[in-house]
């Protein structure tokens, strides 16, 4: 017995077997594998090419990116202990979360990054612009990439009604205004008048697409709650979806595009 | 072939032939979508509520009398966002609402004009826009005259000067 645990290896254990799936890695397919059997890992390559390290190539936007989305999530995630998002509430709570909160840099981070986030995005997407890396096979990446540049500006446009003071409300008026516009299901928008039963007309600032957005044909209290739950839980969850499609197919597509 | 001899041997019954395949993937792919367009209509559906917490649409505004010549009421601009106006011969009500970017105007009695103070547009006391970015003039909406005497008015129903809206006779009451 006392042999035997003189001799006891925990990287050979059935937990750690039952946790890693494989043993200690020793030469390169074992390390290979343990990327490929990490639900975490996967998504992105086992082995990379020289060049796609090279900081003067990529500048790291895309990385960078998705460091401050994780940023944003956890704050975001934190300021929602504290912010409630009713009309009675709202400003109140972003100003407690500056002058009695515990850290009370914790909203402004939040606020900084989602800044920083479009710079970002922008960033990423003029390197790859001029490297030429949205060319064959990677120009399916490239629209996918797309939509999360909508994403992220959706994101910023819902956050910035949640402050809940003049500037968020006149903003997300102005905005949403242009859903007011919309051809057919706009109230203001062309042909709106054609969608009608007889004389009952269907589009009506109590049934359109601006109403749709937000739950009432005004910005008040339903659109600020509206608002609160595209900004923390759809497009988020939206967002995460599309970029794990992403990466993966950075990855499928042969990795970062080399230098020409 | 002799060496795929023995799948022969699983009978019939247990046998799906080509068409049923084919037939049975339609029907469950299409029972499929039509679940989902379903359930995507009642998410469309569910977004638009049955009871508004929100001042009607259309609202009284009280007697005509109420009103004094070549004055503007604000009495209905904070809950129905209209401002309610009577010039010499005529009471007709405008949409708080600049045609700018949709910002609420105030009404300077002492100037004699609506000012928008996100850009500045101003409208004379009949709608008309003359200063700032508002590229027209503020709408109207609809006002008659109920069967209890009283002034009724609906913001579903406007009516613009640029499209000569103006002159309808639901837009404004003679007095």
């Amino acid at each position: 017995m006392a042999k035997d645990k003189k001799n006891y290896n925990p990287f050979k254990s059935l937990i750690w077997k039952s946790i890693f799936r494989t043993a200690v890695p020793t030469e390169k397919r074992g390390r290979m594998m343990q990327v490929l059997n990490n639900v975490f890992l996967h998504l992105h390559p086992v082995a990379v090419p020289k060049h796609s390290v090279k900081v003067k190539y990529t500048w790291c936007m895309g990385g960078l990116t998705f460091f401050v989305f994780l940023v944003l999530t956890v704050t975001g995630v934190l300021l929602m202990f504290y912010y409630r998002p009713t009309v009675e509430n709202a400003y109140t709570d972003i100003i407690d979360l500056g002058e009695t909160t515990p850290l009370g840099i914790m909203r402004e981070i939040h606020r900084w990054g989602a800044h920083l986030m479009v710079i970002t995005v922008w960033l990423h997407m003029f390197r790859v612009f001029m490297t030429g890396a949205y060319k064959p096979p990677r120009e399916f990446n490239w629209a996918i990439g797309v939509i999360l540049l909508v994403l992220t500006m959706l994101l910023s446009f819902t956050g910035y009604l949640l402050p809940w003071d003049q500037l968020a409300i006149w903003a997300i008026t102005v905005g949403s205004n242009m859903a007011a516009a919309t051809p057919l299901l706009g109230r203001e928008g062309p042909g709106a008048a054609l969608v009608s039963i007889g004389d009952i007309n269907l589009v009506t600032p109590q049934s359109d697409a601006k109403f749709g957005l937000l739950g009432e044909s005004e910005v008040r209290g339903m659109a600020l709650l509206r608002f609160y739950v595209f900004h923390c839980v759809a497009f988020p969850l939206v967002a995460v979806v599309f970029m794990a499609v992403h990466f993966w197919r950075v990855r499928k597509d042969g990795g970062v595009s080399g230098p020409m | 072939m002799s060496d795929n001899a023995p799948d022969k041997q699983i009978s019939d019954a247990t046998q799906v032939s080509r068409r049923g395949f084919i037939s049975w993937m339609s029907i469950g792919w299409l029972t499929f979508a039509a679940t989902m367009g379903g359930f995507a209509t009642m998410v469309g559906r569910f977004l638009f509520p049955n009871v508004l917490f929100e001042p009607s649409q259309s609202f009284k505004a009280g007697v005509p009398e109420e009103y004094q010549p070549n004055s503007v009421s604000t009495a209905f601009k904070a809950k129905q966002r209209v401002w309610i106006v009577r010039t010499d011969d005529r009471i007709f009500a405008l949409l708080a609402k600049c045609t700018h970017l949709g910002c609420t105007p105030n009404w300077l009695a002492n100037e004699n004009k609506f000012k928008c103070p996100c850009h500045g547009s101003g409208f004379r006391i009949t709608g008309i826009n003359y200063e700032g970015p508002a590229p027209r003039p503020l709408e109207r909406v609809q006002i008659s005259l109920a069967d209890d005497g009283r002034i009724q008015l609906d913001k579903a129903v406007t009516f613009r000067h640029e499209k000569g809206d103006w002159e309808h006779p639901d837009s404004y009451l003679m007095v």
